[in-house]
């Protein structure tokens, strides 16, 4: 365990402090923290985007093209169309520029229907074709009457999900109004089931704050004492 | 009495959450954890994997869930080479490259795994669903360098590997957008890539329709489902070691709700 | 010029996605274009950045009250760019200590708070006022007790019902069929709203890339 180390734990939990502060009241001490964390996070991200993607897939492909193209005399097209790319990119950095913000819709055009393009066919195949099929294809297992019985459940809860999610026609009488009240019922022990697991999720994140202290802060804590002397 | 219950101040509340997760951190109870079928799903389907082939895991998480996922990713990795199956890591969330660092760090010590020739970390990549697909066309004009920005060519563990068809399995650790679901409706869907996963509590839900559907192989969900794969390998990791807190305040907030319940009701009748 | 060309791009770059879809020969259509949308996606992420720039500068240059604290927040941001441009990123360097002892730390604890807010928010809020609700409650009760160890040590206490698996009941009925049903119902509309949507937008019927006009 280094001095770097050492201080870097408790650089790292006076944070963590710092920021449980809020639990009493707001105050300066977590603003400080707060804002801290927004300006690294931000640093973070596009020193990252700069180091994993602008470096090997935009610079590195035009560095190859001008290589071939100069050194090669070979022109090649798909390691230049990276450039346009980059100016696409660009284009978008120009909606901050109110007078030519107009450019960046390109871009955004381009990236709205790449994703819709691939949502229609995959949302299509992958979602709804391969959840119905799970749905109502396993119904009848004459053999396997457990399974058939878990099943037939399965089929009743999607179905009345979707007629209480059916708001073309009133939810009254005994066929959809009913179907519509069991879908509620279903839908409802799904939210508490939801409900539950994220509880779960938000205690764990107290639990990795509190293991840090006892699995990395605390060990330090035991080195300082000793090197001055107190055991 | 009843009115001071019911409007408690909150802070009260904070300092029985936060005791509630102290106290068991500090005097553990050790409480054994039963495994799901979902979790035991994963592990079978690694155990039948040849020894040399290769997976891909996607760390898609950050610091924020590094608890909940991280044990995921570091127990899935471990048995991975346990079993000398190569890895190669890469990422759909920018703090995902480094969070893939530490699980490779650690794993890769304990089992005496050389980077580049057993596993090999790509780094991030955005984009989403539409660079998972663009992986499963090109793998090396997606990812031409590693994380470090060295051509992926002078690592022999990226020796002819194309695209999804060089995996036999894709393991996502997600916390969220993009991560598990998208894998499973791209990778697998369009790729038929086998898709296994870890991800928070909070999607875990989420997730059920897929499982039952048979489009992945298992499911790990939160820090519960991370603590049942660390059982399935026979160590006690971060996972198992927060499920004792985990258990007293759960039974924190429905003994709360209860109580709120109660007062509500009382004050109702009178 | 301003409409015309992005609803085009819009429309040629979905068009080529489906089409690459459902002929595999011509995976070279959409192979391009997402390679572009990768390098594109980065600069989406930097107009995030630069408009936190230009936001806190403002409120510095103004001098509005508190502007000390986006001063702290630019030289966070600047400090850590700076560090991971010129640098680099591996775990020897000054920026993976800034990852490892600053940003995980704030990151985790900032998200942690809510373990305490859940629990004030359960207690006020979560009450079995109709029939509904309390099917919820019971739901979320077996649920948070069912997937933890004391849970289990729990209900092996109870004469009758220990006889049968919690994990069981967990797993496969409570998760594995109502969630599972309840969630699919969910997915399957928000499938088709997903779709028509997309449609919308192929058909230049929703231009949301526009800003609004």
């Amino acid at each position: 365990m280094g001095i770097g180390y050492i201080i870097g734990i408790w650089l790292a939990g006076f944070l963590t402090i710092a920021i449980f502060t809020f639990l009493y009241k707001d105050n300066p001490v977590y603003k400080f923290a707060e804002h801290l964390y927004v300006g690294v996070s931000a640093g973070y991200i596009m020193a990252i985007d700069y180091n994993n993607i602008l470096k090997p897939n935009l610079f590195g492909n035009i560095a190859i093209a001008y290589d071939s193209t100069v050194n090669k005399g070979v022109f090649d097209l798909a390691a230049w169309s990276y450039l346009f790319a980059g100016v696409l990119g660009v284009m978008l950095i120009l909606r901050v520029i109110p007078k030519v913000s107009w450019v960046s819709r390109w871009p955004l055009a381009f990236m709205v229907g790449l994703g819709a393009g691939l949502n229609i066919p995959v949302t299509m195949d992958a979602t709804i074709l391969a959840q119905l099929n799970s749905t109502l294809c396993s119904v009848w297992l004459p053999n396997d009457p457990g399974t058939m019985v878990f099943n037939i459940l399965l089929l009743i809860g999607v179905c009345t999900g979707l007629i209480y999610f059916y708001f073309s026609i009133e939810h009254k009488g005994i066929f959809i109004g009913g179907a519509s009240r069991v879908g509620i019922a279903v839908l409802m022990i799904s939210f508490g089931a939801a409900f539950g697991y994220t509880v779960m999720a938000r205690i764990s994140l107290l639990v990795g704050r509190f293991l840090f202290f006892r699995d990395e802060w605390w060990p330090t804590l035991d080195i300082i004492m000793k090197s001055i002397g107190i055991s | 009495m009843l009115e001071k219950l019911a409007n408690l101040d909150r802070r009260i509340i904070f300092l029985f959450v936060g005791l509630a997760v102290l106290i068991p951190i500090i005097f553990p109870l050790g409480l054994p954890n039963a495994v799901s079928q979902p979790v035991q799903n994963i592990y079978d389907f690694v155990e039948t994997i040849p020894e040399g082939s290769l997976v891909f895991i996607s760390f898609d998480y950050g610091p924020s869930t590094k608890i909940e996922c991280e044990p995921m990713a570091l127990a899935v990795t471990k048995q991975l080479f346990r079993r000398n199956i190569k890895v190669v890591g890469w990422a759909l969330w920018p703090e995902g490259a480094s969070m893939a660092r530490n699980v490779f760090d650690v794993t890769g010590k304990e089992y005496n795994k050389k980077y580049g020739v057993d596993y090999i970390n790509l780094g991030y990549k955005a984009g989403g669903s539409i660079t998972i697909k663009e992986i499963g066309e090109d793998i090396r004009s997606t990812f031409p360098q590693d994380v470090d920005n060295i051509s992926i060519d002078k690592y022999s563990v990226m020796d002819g590997v194309k695209n999804y068809k060089n995996f036999k399995l894709g393991v996502s650790v997600s916390a969220g957008v993009p991560g598990l679901r998208e894998y499973i409706v791209v990778a697998n869907s369009i790729f038929g890539v086998p898709i296994a996963g870890g991800c928070t509590a909070v999607s875990a839900p989420e997730m059920y329709p897929y499982l039952n559907s048979k489009q992945m192989v298992g499911l790990m969900g939160g820090l519960k489902g991370a603590a049942e794969y660390e059982t399935l390998m026979n160590y006690v990791g971060d996972a198992s070691k927060g499920m004792d807190a985990q258990s007293i305040a759960h039974l924190l907030i429905v003994l709360f709700v209860i109580m709120s319940n109660i007062i509500f009701f009382m004050q109702k009748k009178k | 010029m301003k409409r015309e060309i992005p609803l085009f791009v819009c429309v040629v770059s979905a068009l080529a996605m489906i089409i690459a879809y459902y002929s595999p020969k011509l995976d070279w259509m959409d192979d391009m274009l997402q390679k572009w949308f990768l390098i594109i996606a980065v600069f989406a992420f930097i107009l995030g950045a630069i408009s936190i720039i230009l936001v806190n500068g403002n409120r510095i240059s103004k001098q509005v009250p508190g502007w000390g604290y986006n001063v702290v927040l630019l030289i966070g941001l600047f400090v850590t760019l700076g560090l991971g441009i010129f640098g680099g990123i591996d775990p020897k360097t000054p920026f993976f200590y800034i990852f490892t002892y600053i940003f995980t730390p704030l990151s985790a604890t900032m998200f942690s708070l809510l373990a305490f807010f859940i629990a004030s928010a359960a207690f006020r809020a979560f009450k079995a006022k109709t029939w509904e609700a309390t099917l919820l409650l019971i739901a979320a009760f077996i649920v948070m007790l069912g997937r933890v160890p004391l849970g289990e040590l729990m209900w092996s206490w109870l004469p009758v019902l220990k006889h049968y698996s919690l994990n069981n009941l967990v797993e496969n009925w409570i998760m594995g069929c109502f969630n599972t049903a309840g969630q699919r119902a969910i997915l399957l509309g928000a499938s088709v709203g997903l779709i028509s949507i997309s449609l919308k937008i192929l058909l230049g019927i929703e231009r949301p890339y526009m800003g609004g006009e």
